[in-house]
């Protein structure tokens, strides 16, 4: 396949003089398999193009390319980046460390690992001024200052002393914009940058870049997973699937009338904050680079699949001038109703009587510090109940004071009737079967040393609830509950996914039979597609097994399709807590007014991008300092 | 740092990949990989062979270890392949018979250190409190102490018997493999699977042997080789100066300090316990370096796996 042959030619063209012309790129592993092919695309000066796709779909080796860089083990092996006229796949080492921080600039994942610990951030951000060439102190002391208020930082020479580990999260980052767009470059390359941000932080670190970009005629790649992100900061959408752009072009027709079949179910697992739908994964995984198969990549997880999906890679279809898809079936995908949206859920009434948990006064301590002040709240028979808030909000001490995980705090917790003790040790082992907690990180929850066989049967074990052989085979039949084959149990983790991880711990959570559920953020370390499949296993398996549910997130619109009862947190203190339905639909406190708000989601994006032709009053600054 | 940095994942670089299975390094898996390195095959096949000499050298031996086959220093030749000694005992009969001594003494010393200092690192790395302060004050405190020194001191007190040796080396090891135990648990400390065993309520001694042990295997398979480097030369430096069990017996050590007078004309008597000690300590290096190497996947190339 050559470019020439490209059909949408034209259609990628947004405007006379592209800052960035991507034609045909094709980037692969040393021993020759592509793992991104034939990415064609066009960014505008001041324009912001998302790029989405899930885990391993090569959009951060796309992004990366843009710096004339490849990942260890990977190279750049066709194709064309033009910056401007300047053509980066021609240029030596010296002349590709000139274009960095100057004409193309990266801002990465992990703000903290990105800021030199050791160096005051005023220095650092003179560093980037010096390495391109700008000497003169006076005019850097004035350009910082003048680079802090861009981001809506604080520049006074006290602020620009502080180092990196005095700032919060949302601060660093910043600051990572800060230096990123210090020499104005033409280009700049964001990896995920509000991965890890609370929803108030991201949103104020969103409209930054959006602004800075269209201030200063940047050419922007935003790299993300989010495609509620990518709906709030990105003017022109493209999704990548399996090393390939699946679908390019405007964010609002994108998401409104997709073209392509992936792009719709990726919408359709997208949580809402307005009515709580059931969410639908998407089944099966993206196939690995080596396995890639010859016709259409996705075309072994569509629903639309026809024989011929199968037998040639399917060329971009023009929908629009300048939205294609690769679907053959591209034009009546497009007509077709956003199906991709769940019935609405069903929530079972949760049973008043006799509360499973109740918790009373709690107050938990880090030390000297109190981080939960008199917490009240009880979790109903089959209820699910959610705790939200940001991060140090005291969500997931709360959980892990449930679980009996975190040791400090006093007042009072019961299951049923009876009083739990501090740790889980000291706690009788049916307290400990009853309550199962699901961790946040499928990655560290599981023994990489153990097989999923064994660590789903490890709670029987140490329960003495059954012999070796026995856990062995109700572990085989946990697997199956969690639709998982039993082979699964052979398996190490490091040989799973990560949503196949969550589903094993969530196997080992449940084999137990336990009465209490607490997820705590389980879903955050996940893709879309696989939160939304991890979802609906816990709402299915809730229903059927009778389970009470307490699940810590900080994604609002999830819980609509989750939770009967939520607590909204803040500071350590329950600022709102009842039915679901009404605290989203009308919330009381300014607090979670705040967070509904700040949450992006495609129902808010689209109004939101359309209103930075002018520019925005930032909603107002929210994080703590120090 | 700035924003020009990228991030160069030591992770095999498939990017960020879904359902590519890709092995760990699980104890047994990671001595197999190592293999595949050549330093590790080479350190393999110098140990093998050192081991070797050492266990079977006695069997293969032309003369006893303490028999008078010539005038003291002679040249190789007649009776004596690599000449005599300083007494005119044979060079080559004393030298296999001289390994085993020093070989099974290094591998006891070093092996109860291990566990001594595993077992000490494993817990002060679990506990986190007052314990963990004062078990690693205390392995300071030694560590203060040269590991010659030490040793020496005690042989020089209580006399020159094998478990007075076995038992400095294995006090002085200890310390260093529980400040590497410690350092390596602490990460896995904090991992969730560790709090998900103490949510079941698991015992702690259970907790330690079997959720932490097995995760720190790979670098406690370096410090190991590396601790026995160290055992070895320090062994042979404890004969050299003539504080052996035996000191009429043949051992490589005291083989040195006993010929190193006529190294100039009957090289032999000092060389040839030099270059097996030598060779000993390298290859035991090279088969711990091999090991880390593979473990932090330093000469991974892609595809490779």
């Amino acid at each position: 396949m050559t470019t020439d042959q490209l059909p949408d030619q034209q259609g990628l063209t947004t405007g006379p003089d592209p800052a960035v012309t991507v034609r045909d790129l094709q980037i692969s592993t040393t021993n020759g398999t592509p793992v991104v092919d034939g990415v064609s695309f066009e960014i505008a000066p001041g324009e912001v193009l998302g790029v989405v796709g899930e885990s391993g779909s090569g959009k951060t080796t796309v992004g990366l390319s843009l710096l004339g860089h490849a990942r260890r083990g990977l190279e750049i092996t066709g194709g064309t980046i033009l910056l401007g006229q300047e053509d980066i796949r021609a240029m030596d080492d010296a002349e590709l460390r000139r274009l960095r921080g100057s004409l193309v600039s990266y801002v990465p994942q992990d703000p903290a690992s990105s800021l030199n610990p050791a160096l005051r951030i005023g220095t650092q951000l003179r560093e980037v001024l010096e390495a391109h060439g700008s000497t003169d102190d006076e005019r850097n002391a004035a350009r910082i200052a003048e680079m802090m208020r861009e981001v809506a930082l604080d520049d006074d020479p006290a602020y620009l002393k502080r180092y990196p580990h005095q700032l919060s999260g949302g601060q660093q980052q910043r600051v990572g914009l800060a230096m990123a767009f210090a020499n104005r470059p033409r280009l700049i390359v964001l990896d995920e940058p509000t991965t890890g941000l609370d929803v108030t932080t991201q949103a104020t670190v969103l409209a930054t870049v959006r602004e800075l970009a269209q201030a200063h005629g940047v050419a922007a790649l935003y790299v993300t997973h989010d495609l509620a992100v990518v709906a709030a900061v990105a003017t022109r959408v493209a999704v990548m699937y399996a090393g390939r752009i699946v679908e390019l072009g405007p964010a609002d027709q994108l998401f409104e009338a997709s073209g392509h079949p992936y792009t719709r179910r990726l919408v359709g697992a997208i949580p809402r904050l307005t009515g709580g739908r059931s969410l639908i994964g998407i089944p099966g995984h993206a196939p690995s680079p080596a396995k890639r198969p010859h016709g259409c990549a996705f075309a072994p997880r569509c629903r639309l699949r026809i024989d011929e999906c199968e037998v040639a890679l399917p060329e971009p279809v023009q929908i629009s001038p300048d939205h294609s898809a690769r679907c053959i079936k591209a034009l009546e995908v497009v007509k077709v109703e956003q199906s991709g949206l769940g019935d609405p859920v069903d929530l079972p009434p949760s049973d008043t009587e006799a509360p499973v948990l109740s918790i009373e006064n709690l107050v938990a301590r880090y030390g000297e510090i109190e981080v939960l002040h008199s917490i009240n709240m009880t979790l109903e028979h089959r209820e699910c109940l959610a705790i939200v808030g940001e991060s140090g909000s005291g969500k997931t001490t709360t959980a892990r004071s449930i679980a009996g995980l975190h040791h400090d705090w006093s007042g009072s917790i019961r299951l049923g009737e009876t009083e739990l003790a501090q740790t889980a040790r000291s706690r009788s082992t049916d307290v400990r079967r009853q309550i199962q907690y699901i961790f946040q990180n499928p990655y560290g929850s599981l023994n990489p040393r153990k097989t999923v066989g064994e660590s789903i049967g490890q709670p029987l074990r140490v329960f003495g609830l059954a012999s070796r052989r026995e856990a062995d085979k109700r572990a085989g039949e946990m697997l199956e509950q969690v639709s998982l084959s039993a082979s699964y149990a052979r398996r190490y983790p490091d040989q799973l996914s990560g949503g196949e991880r969550q589903r094993v711990a969530i196997a080992r959570a449940l084999i137990s039979s336990p009465s209490v559920l607490i997820c705590d953020e389980v879903t955050s370390a996940l893709d879309v597609s696989v939160q939304a499949a991890i979802v609906e296993l816990l709402g299915t398996l809730q229903r059927e097994l009778g389970l009470s549910m307490v699940f810590v997130t900080h994604n609002l619109p999830l819980v609509r399709s989750i939770a009967q009862k939520v607590a909204v947190l803040a500071d350590g203190h329950i600022v709102e807590y009842g039915e679901t339905s009404g605290i989203l639909a009308r919330p009381q406190q300014e607090y979670t007014r705040h967070l509904i708000s700040d949450t992006p989601s495609l129902e808010t994006a689209t109004s939101e991008v359309q209103a930075t032709a002018q520019p925005t009053d930032r909603p107002t600054e929210r994080e703590p300092t120090g | 740092m700035s924003q020009t940095e990228l991030p160069t994942e030591n992770a095999a670089a498939l990017v960020e990949g879904v359902d590519v299975p890709t092995p760990a390094g699980r104890g047994s898996n990671l001595i197999r990989r190592s293999l595949r390195l050549g330093r590790t095959r080479v350190g393999l096949v110098l140990v093998g062979i050192l081991v070797l000499i050492a266990l079977f050298g006695p069997y293969l031996a032309p003369h006893a270890p303490d028999a008078f086959v010539g005038r003291p220093f002679s040249s190789p030749g007649g009776g004596a392949a690599l000449g005599t000694d300083y007494l005119g005992q044979d060079v080559l009969s004393r030298f296999l018979h001289g390994g085993l001594d020093i070989l099974i003494l290094a591998i006891v010393s070093t092996a109860i250190g291990l566990v001594v200092g595993l077992a000490i690192g494993l817990i002060a790395a679990y506990s986190r409190n007052w314990l963990d302060e004062v078990l690693m004050r205390t392995m300071d405190v030694i560590m203060a102490f040269p590991q010659i020194m030490l040793a020496l001191v005690a042989v020089t007190l209580v006399g020159p018997k094998n478990w007075v040796t076995i038992t400095a080396i294995a006090l002085t090891t200890a310390p260093r493999v529980a400040r590497v135990a410690r350092g390596a648990a602490q990460p896995v400390v904090e991992r969730d699977f560790i709090g998900a065993t103490e949510a079941m309520g698991m015992s702690k001694a259970r907790i330690i042997t079997g959720e932490l042990l097995p995760n720190i295997l790979g670098p406690m398979m370096v410090e190991a080789s590396l601790r026995l480097t160290y055992s070895i030369a320090v062994i042979a430096a404890l004969a050299f100066v003539g504080l052996a069990n035996d000191p009429n017996a043949a051992n490589w050590g005291t083989m040195i300090s006993e010929n190193q007078g006529a190294l100039a004309t009957q090289p032999w008597g000092a060389l040839l316990p030099i270059l097996a000690i030598a060779l000993l300590t390298m290859g035991t290096g090279l088969i711990g370096d091999g090991i880390a190497r593979t473990a932090a996947g330093i000469d991974r190339e892609r595809g490779d796996e």
